[in-house]
């Protein structure tokens, strides 16, 4: 047995201070749980986080600029923006120097496609004066800034040198400016043109769609989680099949299933058109438009609405509507004050679940959106195969991140993180 | 001991061979990038198959020349090209060229000569409009309308300008979703003359005009993004009339046997051809360059016009283009470049393109979007 | 939900119509997923039923699609493709995920939330925005167009789905019955063999599953982390419904959607099964 003196601090069986011997175990513990999860962590970190983080630094990395107009840059620093005269010949004369440095290796022209992103018509220009630099002797063969203007006018352009003074340095906002559609080609920030702005658009289009949708998928879905919850096991757990097979149905399954159904030529306009209430020729067009989207996706995510509604459903004890009905509720006022408040939490789970859902898809609204019909990351995806504008895919990706992850911070208060149930 | 010795033995006089064969050594597999549907199933036939047999080796198909310049830009930033061989229109060979993308060609001393006896150079004229673009086919792009969905009383449409006429011709529309064709087919249609086409869409109010001329059939319009689209949406009878390219049309019509009829009025004529992608280790340089050998040769380029209607890139090719290899059907009159079907026809202005085309896909896919 | 025999006429009126209602959202459920079946056997090549298949006429019905499916290498070489990437996907991470979720139901794990937060983040994450970085990331480490890389890019896209199943069964896994094993003698990897294994093992098989469709079914990252090499079937259904080839889709998409109903037969066994070892059910 232990020193049983009631004096002194307590000593566990083999004399250490009981202190510092609960102290060392749970260090163990905690040295074994670590042990267990680091692991996987280390390969999340690595194999996720990581690549995650760098594709976000490309949203403000900016250092071609520099690095393929080195002495053009420190020259330009010494031009006065404001005035509305071209850059001095110190200027032109870098540019030629740089240029014909850049032209061994092509950069020229990933430069000016760079630049094209912010100013248009850039593109041309590094290539015409690319086609015609290859030939000139720097040493001898100035003064260039009438060279250059023979090569095209716009070299002389002080707009156009301000838009590369301000898109010079090694970081830059300019990605994150444009994926709001607003520009700092003149030094101060402005917003872009009309025909070039759609990114505010589309992030708002993609949130109210995604709102709409959640909005759809609650109609459709309360009424089944409260059947649901209200049968007995047996029954519920077979209709409860019915919820689950189209949450393990492949997306492109159903998608492709909305895509056969929704065409013009498709299984609903040709019913509606048996049945007499279309004219053929009059067909309704449900497909590569929001409508279409707005179908398709409240079909694939309502069992995320119908499972986390089910799930809190369950946990309303009947008592008190029976309760309510016992002292002269009618069925409606028993449900809507007594029944509907306890199922809030589960409608709060389920919308921003399914919001935050809605919100990063590509497939669906690629395959049945159409143009009207996208969402911001069709958009990041556009970017990325299309104009292979590696920052601003950065910059849209990392707003689209940030939204999402407030909203499951949110999700994280209401529901918790722990508490996230598959069925 | 003596099993040791000879372990030792057998492991250096491999290692041995093998560097002395690293030189000649030629990959075992090619990853072949071009446009999927059936012009890969002619380039299958005429050069892939041929190719196999003769070495023996796999060739990858992908599907994503539509995408090539971006994909290569991203191959390019990444470091990691995993392309040998990539099919591109002239304005992105251009486009790639100049960025370093894309491998200079020694034509006379890559390629074959001429079946005739001219020299490579000689033999591919004009086409040759970029020192790292390999032209392999002239082709056009061109409508397709279905013929028993004409409306009754009114003639057929003949041409681009008819897509745009939505009082004689309703239904559906399918044009690609890129701006090349359809910005100079809707100046065009506006009564501007070819010549000046180019010019006005450098200018804002050209632009303006364009996307105006667009916009009247925007909201009937379905955007492909892939050849084989508009044939099927015709097919399917989702659409009236639809912009393709003319080989896929002439599947679609010849072997497929729907009732779809040709529009070749103001049809654009433009090139297709090879890259090599930049940055391809030794092994895999040597294939792609035996390959490119064997498959741009006089022989090979007249039999890829047995199987789908684009004319061949050499003069040399041409008198040996005959019939259709399964159909028996004679290809000449098919061809974009035939006589009959050159009414107003234009030739797209690669180098414009190569100039403006990113500027120009950034204001149309906005435009497309709103 | 049965109606009181006391029950008005309004009351049964409204009754009726709540069940009908809920029979039409639970035909909006199931009716595109059945739709595509039939459709599946068209003699012709459309997407839409013909009128010899409304008659029911045999002629309308053919097997050419299924056909076409299993011997056009363009489909079932991303069939082979997806078969041989998912499972290794799912051995990886529920390997890897088990390992972790025990870990993390030890008691007094530091930085408990913040790791839970980091190894779910796959799932939160928007897919186009995870494709995009391991591109590029795979891309500089040559993983990039190979098998390997899709298998690590799929085995990360699952392991939250291990994580979460997992998690769930531990919370109510008895850890007297560990004590009662380490009572008698047995060390610690014996006990988890012999005693928490077999409990959580219908939690881990879910998660598996959970893993495994969620490989099979992915597009947008194999997209980016493969090359035409590793094309999969979701990839295949994507470009052929991108580009509206040919009915075939459907027969693929038959195929998946027998799949489907098989693991989800499976889960809901396994569910039913864990529920009486926990003694929650009748049954």
């Amino acid at each position: 047995m232990s020193d049983a003196s009631t004096t002194g601090p307590m000593r566990a069986a083999d004399g250490t201070l009981l202190k510092v011997s609960l102290a060392r175990a749970l260090r163990r513990q905690k040295l074994r749980a670590l042990m267990l999860i680091m692991p996987l962590l280390a390969f999340v970190l690595i194999g996720f986080v990581l690549p995650i983080g760098q594709m976000l630094m490309r949203s403000v990395e900016n250092d071609i600029v520099q690095d393929t107009l080195p002495l053009t840059i420190e020259a330009l620093q010494e031009w006065d923006s404001t005035s509305n005269e071209s850059p001095p010949e110190a200027v032109f004369t870098a540019l030629a120097i740089d240029l014909q440095a850049a032209l061994e290796s092509k950069s020229h022209t990933i430069l000016g496609r760079r630049l094209n992103f912010e100013y248009s018509g850039i593109t041309t220009l590094f290539r015409k004066a690319g086609r015609d630099v290859e030939d000139w002797n720097v040493e001898t063969d100035g003064p260039f800034r009438v060279r250059f203007e023979e090569i095209d006018e716009e070299w002389i352009d002080p707009t156009m040198w301000r838009a590369i003074l301000a898109y010079s340095g090694r970081y830059t906002a300019g990605y994150y400016l444009a994926a709001i559609d607003k520009t700092m080609v003149s030094g101060q920030i402005e917003n872009r043109p009309k025909n070039e702005s759609l990114h505010l658009m589309l992030f708002g289009r993609t949130a109210w769609v995604s709102i709409l949708i959640c909005f759809c998928t609650l109609l459709l879905g309360y009424p089944i989680a409260f059947l649901l919850s209200n049968l007995k096991a047996r029954h519920s757990n077979l209709l409860l099949i019915l919820v689950l097979l189209p949450f393990w149905t492949s997306l492109l399954v159903r998608t492709s299933a909305w895509k056969v159904l929704l065409q013009e030529q498709g299984v609903i306009n040709d019913i509606m058109v048996g049945i007499g209430i279309l004219a053929d020729d009059n067909r309704f067009q449900m497909i590569n438009n929001k409508l279409g989207v707005v179908i398709a996706m409240t079909h694939i995510l309502l069992p995320f609405m119908i499972l986390p509604l089910y799930s809190v459903m369950k946990t309303i004890p009947p008592t008190y509507v029976r309760a309510a009905k016992s002292l002269g509720a009618t069925d409606w006022t028993a449900f809507w004050r007594v029944y509907f408040p306890q199922s809030i939490p589960g409608i709060g789970a389920g919308a921003i679940l399914v919001f935050i859902l809605s919100v990063g898809y590509y497939i669906t609204p690629e395959l049945v959106g159409g143009p009207t019909g996208s969402f911001i990351s069709n958009r990041i995806a556009y970017q990325w195969s299309g104009a292979g504008n590696w920052g601003l895919v950065g910059a849209l990706g990392a707003i689209l991140l940030v939204a999402v992850l407030i909203l499951y911070w949110v999700y994280d208060k209401i529901v918790g993180i722990d508490n996230v149930k598959l069925g | 001991m003596t099993l040791t010795k000879m372990i030792i033995g057998a492991t250096s006089a491999i290692a041995l061979a093998g560097a002395a064969n690293a030189a000649a050594h030629m990959s075992g597999e090619m990853t072949i990038v071009s446009w999927g549907g059936a012009y890969s199933a002619s380039q299958q036939a005429a050069y892939h198959d041929p190719y196999i047999a003769n070495t023996g080796i796999a060739i990858l198909n992908d599907e994503s020349s539509g995408e090539a310049v971006a994909k290569l830009r991203a191959m390019n930033e990444a470091g990691n090209i995993t392309w040998d061989l990539v099919d591109v229109i002239a304005a992105d060979g251009m486009r790639l060229c100049d960025e370093g993308l894309a491998m200079e060609i020694d034509f006379d001393s890559m390629l074959a000569p001429g079946a005739d006896g001219s020299t490579a150079t000689e033999d591919f004229g004009e086409t040759l409009v970029s020192v790292c673009y390999i032209p392999q086919i002239v082709f056009s792009t061109t409508f397709g309308y279905r013929t028993d969905m004409v409306p009754e009383g009114a003639a057929a449409p003949t041409g681009a300008c008819d897509v745009f006429d939505m009082d004689t011709y309703p239904g559906r529309r399918s044009l690609e979703k890129r701006p090349i064709g359809n910005m100079e087919w809707a100046l065009i249609c506006d009564g501007v003359a070819i010549e000046d086409v180019y010019d006005m869409l450098e200018t804002d109010e050209g632009l303006e005009r364009a996307f105006a001329k667009l916009d009247t059939i925007k909201d009937m319009t379905i955007w492909w993004t892939a050849g084989a689209e508009t044939p099927q949406l015709l097919a399917d009878g989702e659409i009236f009339m639809g912009s393709t390219y003319n080989g896929r049309l002439f599947s679609v019509i010849a072997e497929q046997n729907q009732p779809i009829g040709m529009a070749w009025g103001n049809q654009m004529l433009d090139l297709d051809g090879w890259i090599v992608p930049t940055g391809l280790p030794d092994d895999r340089l040597a294939r792609v360059m035996d390959y490119l050998y064997f498959a741009t040769d006089t022989q090979r380029l007249a039999d890829q016009a047995a199987y789908i209607s684009y004319g061949p890139a050499r003069a040399s090719s041409a008198p040996l283009v005959g019939n259709h290899a399964t159909l028996g059907i004679p290809m000449a009159p098919h061809m974009p470049t035939n006589p009959e079907n050159m009414d107003g026809a234009f030739v797209t202005n690669y180098l414009w393109w190569a100039d403006y085309r990113d500027e120009m896909d950034a204001k149309f896919q906005a435009w497309l979007a709103q | 939900m049965a109606l009181p025999s006391y029950a008005s006429t309004g009351q049964k009126i409204w009754h009726y119509s709540y069940l009908t209602t809920c029979g039409l959202i639970f035909f909006f459920l199931i009716f595109p997923i059945m739709v595509i079946i039939p459709l599946a056997f068209n003699a012709q090549d459309f997407f839409t039923f013909t009128p010899e298949m409304l008659r029911l006429d045999p002629a309308g019905y053919s097997l050419k699609h299924f056909d076409d499916f299993f011997n056009n290498p363009d489909w079932y070489r991303p069939l082979q493709n997806s078969l041989k990437i998912a499972p290794v996907a799912t051995i990886v991470s529920v390997s890897l995920g088990t390992l972790a979720a025990i870990g993390l139901s030890q008691s007094h794990v530091p930085y408990r939330r913040v790791i839970m937060a980091i190894l779910i983040s796959p799932m939160i994450v928007p897919l186009i925005i995870s494709a995009a970085g391991m591109y590029f990331f795979y891309s500089s480490i040559g993983l990039q167009g190979t098998y390997w890389g899709v298998v690590l890019a799929h085995a990360i896209l699952g392991i939250p789905f291990v994580i979460i199943t997992v998690t769930a069964t531990l919370v109510g896994f008895d850890k007297s019955l560990t004590r009662a094993a380490a009572n008698m003698g047995a060390g610690p990897v014996r006990t988890f063999f012999k005693v928490q294994m077999p409990l959580i093992l219908p939690g881990v098989i879910s998660g598996g599953l959970f893993a495994f469709i969620t490989s099979f079914d992915e597009v947008v990252v194999v997209i980016f982390v493969g090359s035409v090499g590793q094309k999969t079937l979701p990839w295949q259904m994507f470009t052929g419904l991108r580009e509206q080839i040919s009915p075939t889709i459907l027969a693929a998409a038959t195929v998946l959607v027998t799949i489907s109903i098989l693991l989800l037969i499976t889960v809901e066994l396994l569910r039913r099964r864990s529920e009486r070892m926990r003694g929650m059910s009748q049954g």
